[in-house]
């Protein structure tokens, strides 16, 4: 491996508040009773802010705020004046880029690069292109007159911070609604970042209100009876009970929840680009990803070839702070997410299982968690069931196409899977076979406003993105 | 000369494609329009069960036929319909409703082909991908049919579902089953595969909550559930494996007006194929 030089991205570009409010009708303001939480660096453990716990009296201001602000204001506007203000936000995001990206690095842990060149470039462009439909919703296939819903409470989490933030808001917004967004109580300040966003484009008080916090918070903000729509990216665990929670309401819901998908390498896919899919589809963001190929499913007679270069590459993954330009793979973003990603791969190994991560330096500070694969996982295995949630592969492997389809779809889950060959027709054959709500075929991870996100069976329903994100917000 | 002695119709279930009775033995009886009355088989949990399980062995077969061939069912459903007129009339139901019923599949039959273009499409993502969106049917969708009307309701909840590529379980109105059995027998002489319509008669008590718990059932229509506290307590079953959840009609529902595409599309899944461009 390659010897570099430190390469840290300063944070003097970010200018971290020592406690922060809830952004409640367009300023901050303390929490009723007062309550507050403290959200750390992973990477480091350093206490980074102290954040205002949001109590039921607290939502529901925010929550008559956004009512107040969909009636009087954002309601009547004109789209083309909605438009303008996604349109500044967009904007406002792309200036403040830099800030951003070193902010959502710090307080989630993720290498600067990706948050620097994946997340922070796809808010700007979601904000862009929902902004373009706030004034030609009569052309978006919902009838003539769509109407948006309300109010909505959007919950989301800690793996994508803002970018989950821009696919909640920003359609919302864009089809007429106003929203009251919970962040996740371990990632909140880019979410705060984003209220000053707000403030800065001078968007009318109450169309926006962030109210921080951790479950109950969230449990207030989906149950209030004042909300129309509720959105929820997160566990399918958490998504059953928002579903219960909502079970006889007027309540609209979409829910983006877990995944387990299978990334299929075939023997006629070039090795190299598929092993660089397999690092991408499981090592991206530390494995923090619901859509993450977290199940490789290799054709038995390249299995060796595949394992063999895939341990060579991982080796060169750089582990270690995030702020550094040349860091692959970052901090996992809790000690409990650590704690249940250590649990499962405990278990993997119980259950019998092989274990192999590379030699690997971790921080003495912080939570990490070295890149790790397991051979010779079956089915039954835990590790092949479960969603680990960190950088942590089973690896599986299938004899025939059939079969493939078979293992890839033997899930509860269904919101992504991978296909690796240079043959065409098996690609398309593979691809109306496979559950799963985006399939990547000799790519993974790649995301995009105008393509549709989103699962089937128990990774949730409804889209978040492209057209089809803009009937989650509206009254069809 | 003695007047002819009619021969009466025995009311059954419709379940993979065959005309059982209720496994449990039961039935109840219902005017069959004038004097005459009917037995109806009072549907069964294990019948719900066994429903499921036709409907989703249809599945692949279903979802997996041409659009065209789908569209083409549809269509001949609306001429056996068109040749049963006078059925459906003596037993309750109005002209307009008949034609109304028999309309609406023949509207149905030409979505088959057409949902996939309107509702999908190439999105023009920011980089050197091939990027396209289309539909897919969720699976097995149970229904509780409306109550009235019976024959237009039955078939507005239906074809919709069926239509994409879904099979369905059908809990029929227990205060109006004839009209879903004399249906079924329109849908067993339509060329369309055992097993994609599966309709159950008897006490929605007896069979939806089991359908609305079921782990192998993807989605369910609750339009015919009048009452709300087993709405919401149907919905509560139906998010233990996250059920695709339409919910009751409105009170004064207009079966007559044009449907729109909401009752195809909550029952679709939207999946985007990714691939690189390149030499």
């Amino acid at each position: 491996m390659f010897e570099y030089a430190p390469a840290p991205e300063s944070r003097s570009v970010v200018d971290i508040k020592p406690s922060y409010g809830l952004f409640v009708d367009g300023t901050f303001v303390d929490p009723v009773d007062g309550g507050s939480f403290k959200s750390i660096n992973p990477a480091s453990e350093e206490v980074l802010a102290e954040i205002a716990e949001a109590g039921n009296e607290d939502v529901d201001r925010a929550v008559r705020a956004a009512r107040k602000a969909y009636e009087k204001v954002w309601g009547p506007m004109p789209g083309r004046d909605r438009a303008k203000y996604l349109f500044r936000i967009a904007r406002l995001i792309q200036e403040r880029s830099r800030e951003l990206a070193v902010l959502e690095s710090l307080d989630n842990g993720k290498p600067i690069k990706e948050s620097r060149d994946v997340d922070v470039p796809l808010v700007a462009a979601h904000f862009f292109y929902y902004a373009g439909w706030a004034d030609k919703l009569p052309y978006a296939g919902f009838g003539p007159d769509p109407k948006p819903l309300g109010v909505a409470a959007q919950v989301i989490p800690w793996n994508f911070p803002l970018l989950m933030l821009a696919w909640k808001i920003a359609p919302a917004l864009a089809a007429g609604n106003t929203v009251v967004l919970k962040p996740a109580e371990t990632t909140p300040l880019t979410a705060l970042l984003f209220a000053e966003i707000c403030q800065q484009a001078d968007l009318p008080a109450g169309v926006v209100n962030i109210v921080t916090g951790a479950g109950d918070t969230g449990r207030a903000l989906v149950e209030h009876p004042g909300v129309d729509k509720v959105a929820f990216t997160g566990s399918t665990e958490v998504g059953k009970a928002i579903a219960r929670a909502v079970a006889g309401t007027r309540k609209k819901l979409t829910l983006e929840l877990g995944g387990k998908a299978a990334n299929i390498v075939f023997d006629d896919a070039p090795v190299d680009q598929a092993v660089e899919g397999i690092v991408n589809g499981i090592f991206f963001n530390q494995g923090h990803v619901c859509c993450a190929g977290s199940r490789l499913l290799v054709q038995e007679s390249v299995a060796d070839r595949v394992l063999e270069s895939l341990k060579r590459r991982m080796a060169q993954l750089r582990v270690g702070d995030p702020l550094d330009k040349n860091t692959d793979i970052g901090a996992i973003n809790s000690a409990a997410q650590l704690a249940k990603i250590r649990e499962l791969s405990e278990v993997g190994a119980a259950e019998g299982a092989e274990r192999w991560s590379p030699a690997c330096e971790l921080p003495d500070r912080g939570f990490w968690f070295a890149p790790t694969i397991f051979t010779g996982v079956t089915q039954a295995h835990r590790i092949a069931r479960e969603e680990i949630f960190g950088p942590v592969l089973s690896v599986l492997t299938f004899r025939t196409p059939a079969e493939a389809v078979e293992k890839a779809n033997n899930t509860p889950y269904g919101l992504s899977a991978g296909i690796w060959t240079d043959k065409g027709s098996r690609i398309l054959w593979l691809a109306d076979r496979l559950r799963a709500g985006v399939v990547w075929a000799n790519t993974f991870n790649k995301f995009d406003p105008t393509s549709p996100f989103g699962g089937y069976k128990e990774s949730g329903y409804g889209r978040e993105g492209g057209r089809h994100g803009l009937e989650a917000y509206l009254n069809v | 000369m003695s007047e002819r002695v009619a021969v009466r119709k025995t009311y059954k279930l419709f379940i993979g494609g065959k005309f059982p009775r209720s496994e449990s033995g039961r039935s109840y009886i219902v005017q069959s329009g004038g004097e005459e009355t009917a037995n109806v088989a009072l549907a069964s949990r294990k019948d719900a069960r066994d429903a499921v399980v036709a409907a989703r062995a249809a599945v692949k077969g279903w979802a997996g036929a041409t659009a065209y061939n789908r569209g083409q069912i549809l269509y001949r459903v609306a001429e056996m319909l068109e040749g049963r007129r006078d059925q459906f009339i003596a037993l309750g139901a109005s002209a307009d409703e008949v034609d109304a019923a028999i309309d609406r599949w023949v509207w149905y039959a030409g979505w088959s082909d057409k949902l996939p273009q309107v509702y999908g499409g190439a999105n023009p993502v920011a980089g050197p991908y091939f990027n396209l969106s289309a539909p897919e049917p969720t699976g097995v969708v149970a229904v509780v049919a409306p109550e009235a009307p019976a024959l237009l309701g039955l078939v507005s909840v239906i074809a919709p579902a069926i239509v994409t590529g879904n099979t369905v379980v059908v809990a029929a109105s227990p205060a109006a089953p004839l009209a879903a059995v004399a249906l079924a027998e329109v849908l067993a002489t339509s060329d369309l595969p055992g097993g994609v319509v599966n309709i159950l008669t008897g006490r929605l008590s007896d069979t939806v909550p089991t359908l609305a718990a079921h782990m192998d059932v993807n989605a369910i229509d609750l339009t015919g559930v009048t009452d709300a506290d087993l709405a919401a307590e149907l919905e509560v079953k139906a998010a233990e494996n996250l059920k695709r959840v339409l919910r009751p009609a409105p009170v004064g529902h207009d079966w007559f007006a044009d449907p729109g595409v909401t009752r195809m599309t909550v029952l679709l899944e939207t999946k985007t194929v990714w691939h690189p461009k390149g030499v």
